[in-house]
């Protein structure tokens, strides 16, 4: 079983020394005995590490075993309280891990096998690394002796996955398993969160070892989460002078969990509010100072008032283009007071004025404990709610064609906006963010930086599996759907009540408006012949049905959210010409603003 | 590090401001492979770049020399969160002591060698290899120094050369 290799030199990745295997050996040769040394208890890193995911708080995984990975799949069959989930596509296993992680907020897990399962894992990851969801992903690799060589299933999974994880572990010495997998929960979590790829090869999983206690975890990686109390003493007061200020809030504050502070700010200042699409639940969406999403498909309200502010308190956010249009043209009169855990997102896109590296929820805390006095801004106020009532977010729903923003306000009155939604990426997703005004944390859950298509409905089943009491709705196009659907027999077989509803236009509908809007209604590929999802549902033993008029939508998604032991997926057949307004084209600003 | 892309000035020119990076990391594979993907993502080239381990072998220090810009900021920024790097420094403006040091084979005729050895010695560089054809210079000192050595060597023919890259460290008890 022991597998010893002439470079005893190696080192593991992330730079621990590894002991020279001959040592290890001698430990664990059958009957082997240490004369005058106490005789220590084995393990294979296999079970080390399945021992060290259930230490470490995990209690999920999705992945699908291979070759590389087997000794590690062995370790798994006698691990009873690890849930297991085995998905059909390792895409669907990273998308899953994020919406677990998300929707839980602990580290969600996936595992692949080496080559094509870690490369299929990618997507998942980049998702998450855009995101910043805290994810660990246990890749299979082939052994040590032909790391290199192009061995069947090798690939370089360290060097592919470098720039989309926050960081990557390859194990060279089972010994080292137990550290690895604590930091890597730890890295995971900690500071921004992000993905972390722990990269085992095959002999290494295999191999018995004497393991190494766990030290210090955070020894490498201490960020820093205290505010400066000067910077904070100093936003306080500009808050307080502030004439037209807005607070512009994002997915920081969910992952720091302080939407309970950021909401005292709110109520203390009577500032108002914007969140990004990422900061959706932030703060409760019907909370009188919220003007919903701001940027492209953003209100028109919030995008005015950005527009006009004279201070913003940007928070958990980075100032994405999607949020800013052109850069130079975005706030243009205002000063930034920015909080952010990570430092290198200060001053990134927008020079900050009042920069504040930090926890958001101790600093927001810190922050409301120093207004004394409201700034006054009545006049800001006014002006907010005339844009407000004179720009509101509006569709027209007739007798005939169902409008996809009726099928989402719908969805929003009979959950009470109280289901967790994970949605796809495309027209539907800024919809659904339009007109689902979020009340909690962690129920608005989207491939925000990444905007990768299959996200939607393979999130929403890692959700369910984080959540089973929740309703957790799948809020999917016709297009994404079709990217990861194979796994509704995954959803089935775990009995996962996933409410698949899509909004099906029969195109790629936001590259479909694009092209009419900015390449003459040239459709480029864009037309889908769908198949028909009711009936493939019921094939894979999920509930399935079709909504083709406007009055059959409330009864069906009803019906959807009786469904308690099965996924069901409703196919709402919506308007093909409908576009998602307002817009503000990409690269420009809020002059340029599309409304109807 | 392609020379021919990556972030240029509006008029095509290479980036005016040159940044001294200097960097403690771990000692381990693939730390030179995650700072120098950081670099290229953002678009930047690497001018000179060394290498070595420190009196405590598991550390090794860096110094990245760029071509940078006013964005370059965030390029120390994010070298910062790698786990590995334990320290970064961005030395550009700060006082330092600078060296680099380069082996130069320069050919030469029994009529011009008495000249390049000259040279060579009021630069105070030491002949490192006496050849029929050929001489093998080496010099050490600040990047400038170099460059004027090598200018002057130019006439005579460079037949091949070699820069370690720059290396640096704060003046006086400041410790990067």
């Amino acid at each position: 079983m022991t597998i010893t290799t002439s470079r005893t030199a190696r080192r593991t990745a992330d730079g621990g020394v590894a002991r020279p295997r001959a040592t290890r050996a001698r430990a664990d040769r059958p009957g082997g005995r240490l004369t005058g040394a106490r005789q220590e208890v084995t393990r294979s890193g296999a079970e080390l590490l399945v021992e060290a995911l259930r230490q470490a708080g995990a209690r999920v995984i999705f992945g699908i075993p291979g070759g590389a990975s087997l000794p590690i799949y062995d370790a798994l069959y006698d691990a009873k309280e690890l849930q297991h989930v085995l998905v059909r596509h390792e895409q669907v296993a990273a998308h899953a891990a994020v919406g677990y992680a998300r929707a839980s907020g602990r580290v969600g897990v996936c595992m692949a096998t080496s080559g094509p399962g870690a490369t299929n894992l990618v997507t998942g990851l980049t998702d998450a690394h855009m995101d910043s969801v805290p994810v660990v992903a246990v890749t299979g690799q082939v052994p040590t002796a032909v790391i290199g060589r192009d061995a069947f299933q090798e690939a370089d999974v360290i060097g592919i996955t470098m720039p989309v994880t926050k960081h990557a572990y390859q194990v060279w010495d089972a010994a080292d398993i137990p550290r690895v997998i604590a930091e890597a929960f730890y890295v995971a979590a900690a500071g921004r969160p992000g993905p972390v790829l722990v990269d085992v090869p095959r002999d290494v999983a295999q191999s018995r070892v004497v393991p190494r206690p766990v030290e210090d975890v955070a020894a490498r990686y201490r960020p820093h989460r205290e505010g400066n109390a000067a910077q904070i003493a100093a936003a306080a007061e500009a808050l307080q002078a502030a004439q037209r200020p807005i607070i512009y809030a994002g997915g920081g504050v969910i992952s720091a969990g302080a939407s309970e502070e950021l909401t005292r700010l709110v109520e203390r200042t009577g500032i108002p509010i914007t969140v990004t699409l990422m900061g959706k639940g932030a703060i409760d969406e019907h909370h009188p100072r919220c003007l919903g999403m701001l940027g492209m498909h953003g209100t028109a309200y919030a995008n005015y008032a950005i527009n006009e502010a004279d201070l913003i308190l940007a928070v958990g956010v980075r100032f994405d283009d999607r949020v800013t249009g052109r850069l130079q043209d975005f706030a243009p009169h205002a000063r930034f007071i920015h909080i952010d855990i990570d430092p290198a997102e200060i001053g990134k896109n927008k020079p900050a004025h009042i920069p504040i590296v930090g926890d958001a929820k101790l600093v927001l805390a810190a922050l409301v404990e120093r207004i004394t006095s409201p700034p006054q801004i009545e006049p800001w106020l006014r002006q907010i709610e005339e844009w407000r009532q004179r720009y509101p977010l509006r569709y027209r729903q007739g007798d005939e064609v169902i409008k996809p923003q009726f099928v989402c306000e719908t969805l929003a009155r009979l959950t009470g906006e109280r289901a967790i939604v994970v949605t796809d990426v495309g027209q539907h997703q800024m919809w659904a963010a339009q007109f689902y005004r979020c009340r909690e944390p962690r129920t608005f859950i989207s491939s925000g930086g990444l905007g990768a298509m299959g996200f939607g409905f393979p999130a929403a089943m890692g959700a369910q599996m984080a959540c089973p009491q929740r309703t957790v709705v799948a809020l999917v196009g016709d297009g994404g759907f079709q990217m990861t659907l194979q796994d509704l027999i995954t959803a089935v077989e775990w009995r996962l009540p996933v409410k698949v509803v899509i909004i099906n236009n029969g195109s790629l509908g936001m590259v479909r408006q694009w092209q009419q809007l900015f390449y003459r209604r040239r459709y480029s590929h864009v037309m889908l012949q769908n198949p028909d999802f009711a009936r493939l549902a019921q094939v894979f033993g999920a509930a399935g049905r079709t909504v083709r008029r406007p009055d059959e939508v409330e009864e069906a998604v009803e019906w959807a959210l009786r469904v308690q032991d099965l996924p069901v997926v409703l196919d709402v057949l919506v308007d093909p010409e409908e576009n998602c307004l307002p817009m503000i084209p990409s690269g420009q600003s809020v002059k340029e603003m599309i409304l109807e | 590090m392609d020379g021919a892309r990556g972030r240029r000035q509006p008029d095509g020119q290479p980036l005016a401001t040159v940044r001294s990076i200097s960097l403690l990391v771990e000692n381990s594979p693939g730390v030179l492979a995650k700072i120098a993907g950081l670099i290229r993502r953002r678009g930047y080239n690497i001018h000179s770049l060394s290498v070595g381990v420190t009196d405590d072998r598991r550390v090794s220090r860096m110094l990245v020399v760029l071509e940078g810009d006013e964005q370059a900021e965030q390029v120390v920024k994010n070298l910062n969160k790698i786990l590995e790097v334990r320290r970064v420094h961005d030395l550009t403006g700060c006082d330092t002591v600078e060296r680099e040091l380069a082996l130069i084979k320069v050919s030469v005729t029994p009529g011009t060698r008495q000249e390049v050895l000259h040279v060579a010695q009021i630069f105070r560089a030491r002949v490192v290899d006496v050849g029929e054809h050929t001489v093998v210079v080496e010099v050490s000192g600040k990047p400038d120094k170099i460059d004027a050595l090598q200018a002057l060597l130019r006439r005579h023919g460079i037949r091949e050369m070699v820069r370690t890259g720059r290396v640096a460290l704060a003046r006086g008890s400041q410790t990067t």
